[in-house]
């Protein structure tokens, strides 16, 4: 059989508190009132899902041999490159094996689970070595005022698939397809357009989801009252249940949609209430996917032995409980370039990126990977032919060095109001490396008065510049707090 | 076996331009001004001079690229000139060019020039550079406030220093040239300001404060050299020598080496070593009479007072409140504003200071004039202090 032998998540830091949207429209859209409850999820000016893709992806490789996945598969509906294999970032930021498949799923908010059913089936199949790596990611524009900007957050979910039952075994998957247009997003457009809410839950949720589960319980051999965990993001209030009374599951094993604190992580929910789910199952749980968009995917596991075992990785739960509240909504809107605002000359640089330099360094900018000496054991970014320690200058003697995972902490900063930023004041310090190395870094996720020397950093893969003029973007990696500082949310 | 520079070249003239915005002004108007008061000093005339280096450091605004914007503006009668740029110790670069030509014989009287006009960007502070097209890719975002900033953090965490007491020290820095500006009809920034008001300006990279940020200035200054004999030959009194020209960069240790703190530089001390052992200095605390340091930022000038071996280590907070420094205290250092007042127009500034220190040397500094200076030391830095170039240079009377 085959099966998820790992999982990972990722939420941003930052949590919108949706009552401080409400406020804002209020004079506009008084109906959004009744949705000014709790927080969403808010990605730093800095993120997309890409870099969300990344890092939970990390979370759920922790300790696996990165070398030995074969595929990967990444399913978003907000990526940055129409046209540029994003999975092939996310492959190249984790130091994947350059001889193996990476696949794009977009288009539809089941494209998680899509990612999903391909990644079982090739796995199944023997291909990718038998392991195979599938992240699901998701930043959704929304138009100010717009419902879609109360509900939706950001996030990442990701499975490590594997040829044998792993942490839960895959019992079988079901599709449906059908052309229910409840929003699209045409050609060009930066923001989704959706019909009448009542026909989404009665004609699309309603009647569309239970087909594809009987389907599925019917091929498995399955019937509902097994069924332990019925996962289905919504965010019409009370329809999961609704859809699992339907289908003969009793509504309590409904999970919780996480829509409340977090909001709906798009093509990437169903994959995020899945992993939130692992991290509560117990061994032998049957746990039911449902994700609905354009039709229905349905995926059926069962929670084995070696679940509890599974350790050493913050999941949803974790990433949820790192968070700190944000009531400056104008913070949102410029992040997610919503207006136009001042950026000053400074912020006229020309960011065009050399993309043969980005090609030569790959392993270098996207992936991290420094030197380490054969001959006095120094590691060092970047990667050079002459080693840096003055008691060696040892020639071609560096091997490829991983330096995303090392610890870290701040020898020196400062906290600089003249860069450009998006979000000042500029932080950036050297961070030198427990093990050895350093390196002059851009800080992300900090708030004025938080930085001290000697405070411990992690790396976190980020967005870099943007090259508006171009429509690029560059990535790298960024210093953190280890332990960030967690308020309101 | 190398013999060093000391004592093989002499200054022969010097100018130096109104420093400060000069709107009316581009960088060919200052590099004539400089120029014309540097040749009245020397008593040359154009076609003596053999050969030029001229500093510039930032290509985007100013005079672009290449050693034909000097040639071209002094009409020098198509002579060698070389454009030499290292970050903000373009200026000393210049002068290191023309020294070595007089001193290896190649040529009787050569030429420095430093000029940079920096008001034609649109904006305060310094223009962002492009360099190359990896940097970009992984260097941090900062400004050169933020990557000297940095020096507080780590001499705080390394001396234990609370937060307030080095804010007012570097405060102290600051107060002590603007006081010394005021008297410097040349400056850029000529108003005396209070410890109070430094400590209260505008955040600009934490720690620094407006007022702990030098000047953004336009200007030029130049330098005539030959040898003391030819100097002689030409009926100078009170020459003045180069007693030392060092120069020492990163090799990539401070950004990629863990046995760096962040506190202090590792290239001046190495320069100042240098230096010293050039112009047989034993005890620079007690010989050195006055200096003029690279104060591109307050704290700058506070670690550097111990890179240059004149305060302990550790101990350049206390000299700095007692007034070590100040105009009348053992060392005084930015007698005539430093960068924080005189300004920092790039290319400029390494000659700029040499400027102060041969005419105090020479007793004709006015206003600012100290008490029978013997020796001069010029402390000019480029880059951030992880990864950067150090000039120190020393002259004095010829004996």
């Amino acid at each position: 059989m085959v099966g998820i032998t790992a999982y990972g998540g990722y939420v941003p830091r930052l949590r919108l508190n949706r009552k401080a949207v409400a406020d804002a429209h209020a004079w506009i859209n008084p109906g959004l009132k009744g949705m000014a409850r709790g927080t969403r999820s808010m990605a730093n000016w800095d993120e997309d899902c890409v870099t969300m893709a990344v890092e939970a992806a990390r979370d759920c490789m922790n300790g696996a041999d990165r070398a030995a996945v074969g595929g990967l598969y990444f399913a978003s509906t907000t990526m940055p490159f129409a046209d540029r294999q994003n999975s092939g970032i996310v492959a190249t930021a984790l130091s994947l094996s350059e001889d193996g498949a990476a696949a794009d799923i977009a288009n539809s908010q089941r494209a998680g689970t899509t990612a999903l059913i391909q990644g079982l089936n090739a796995v199944a199949a023997g291909q990718g070595g038998g392991q195979v790596l599938v992240v699901a990611s998701d930043h959704r524009r929304a138009r100010a005022a717009s419902a879609l900007e109360m509900q939706s957050g950001d996030g990442a979910a990701a499975l490590l698939l594997g040829a044998d039952d792993g942490v839960a075994r895959f019992l079988g998957a079901h599709s449906v397809t059908l052309d229910f247009v409840d929003h699209f997003r045409g050609e060009g457009e930066d923001f989704d357009y959706g019909w009448e809410e009542r026909w989404i839950r009665d004609e699309g949720f309603a009647r569309i989801v239970p087909r594809a589960v009987k389907a599925l319980l019917e091929k498995s051999g399955k019937t509902a009252d097994q069924i332990t965990h019925f996962v289905m993001p919504c965010t019409f209030a009370g329809m999961p249940q609704t859809v699992a009374k339907a289908v003969g599951i009793a509504p309590e094993k409904a999970r919780d949609t996480l829509v409340a604190n977090m909001g709906e992580a798009g093509a990437a929910h169903a994959l995020v209430m899945l992993v939130d789910t692992l991290q509560d199952a117990k061994p032998g749980d049957m746990i039911l996917v449902a994700a609905f968009g354009q039709g229905c995917d349905v995926l059926l596991f069962e929670a084995t032995a070696a679940l509890p075992e599974l350790s050493g990785r913050q999941g949803i739960k974790g990433a949820l409980k790192r968070g700190r509240e944000e009531t400056n909504y104008m913070k949102y809107l410029v992040f997610n370039r919503l207006i136009d605002w001042e950026k000053g000359m400074r912020g006229e640089r020309d960011n065009k990126t050399a993309l043969t330099t980005l090609y030569r360094k790959r392993d270098m900018i996207t992936g991290l990977v420094g030197g380490q000496c054969r001959q006095c054991g120094t590691a060092q970014f970047p990667r050079t032919r002459i080693c840096v320690n003055p008691n060696c200058k040892a020639v071609d003697t560096q091997d490829p060095y991983n330096f995303a995972d090392k610890k870290a902490t701040i020898l020196s900063w400062s906290a600089d109001y003249l860069t450009y930023t998006v979000d000042p004041p500029q932080h950036f310090g050297m961070v030198t490396f427990e093990e050895g190395g350093r390196f002059m870094a851009d800080f992300t996720d900090v708030d004025p008065g938080d930085v001290e020397s000697g405070m411990e950093m992690r790396m976190m893969f980020r967005i870099k510049d943007f090259d508006e003029r171009r429509g690029f973007r560059r990535y790298f990696w960024k210093a953190a707090p280890a332990a960030p500082k967690t308020a309101g949310a | 076996m190398a013999t060093g520079i000391r004592d093989k070249v002499a200054v022969l003239g010097m100018g130096c331009s109104k420093f400060g915005e000069r709107w009316e002004a581009g960088p060919e108007e200052l590099m004539v001004e400089a120029y014309l008061e540097a040749m009245e000093d020397a008593g040359v005339e154009t076609s003596q001079i053999e050969a030029a280096w001229f500093s510039t450091h930032i290509d985007e605004v100013g005079t672009g690229k290449g050693g034909t914007p000097l040639s071209t503006t002094l009409r020098l009668p198509n002579i060698a000139v070389t454009r030499v740029e290292n970050f903000c110790a373009s200026g000393s670069e210049a002068f290191r060019g023309a020294c070595y030509a007089v001193a290896a014989g190649a040529c009787d009287i050569a030429l420095a020039m430093g000029v940079e006009k920096l008001k034609d960007t649109g904006y305060g502070g310094l223009p962002t550079a492009q360099p190359g097209t990896l940097y970009p890719l992984w260097g941090a975002d900062g400004s050169a406030p933020g990557n000297f900033a940095q020096l507080a953090s780590a001499y705080r965490a390394k001396h234990g220093v609370d937060k307030d007491d080095l804010k007012r020290a570097i405060a102290h820095v600051s107060v002590k040239s603007h006081k010394n500006g005021a008297k410097n009809p040349k400056a850029h920034l000529r108003k005396e300001v209070t410890e109070d008001q430094v400590m209260n300006a505008p955040m600009i990279a934490e720690p620094l404060g407006l007022f702990d940020c030098c000047g953004v200035s336009d200007g030029a200054a130049c330098a005539i050299v030959t040898t003391p004999e030819i100097a002689k030959a030409m009926g100078k009194h009170d020459i003045i020598t180069v007693k030392a020209l060092q120069l020492a960069l990163s090799n990539g240790l401070e950004s990629a080496h863990n046995s760096w703190d962040g506190s202090y530089f590792h290239t001046a001390r190495i320069a100042a070593k240098r230096a010293y052992e050039e112009a047989a200095i034993k005890d620079p605390r007690k010989e050195v009479s006055m200096m003029e340091v690279h104060d591109c930022f307050s704290i700058t000038e506070l670690v550097t007072m111990e890179d240059l071996f004149i305060s302990p280590e550790g101990g350049a907070v206390k000299d700095v409140m007692d007034g070590f420094y100040d105009s009348d205290g053992g060392v005084p250092c930015q007698i005539d504003g430093g960068l924080k007042c005189f300004g920092h127009p790039i290319g400029a500034s390494g000659l700029r200071m040499l400027y102060e220190m041969y005419l105090q040397l020479q007793g004709r500094a006015g206003e600012r004039q100290l008490a029978d200076p013997r020796i001069g030391l010029t402390h000019n830095l480029g880059g951030s202090p992880s990864s950067n170039v150090c000039s120190v240079c020393i002259i004095g009377a010829y004996q």
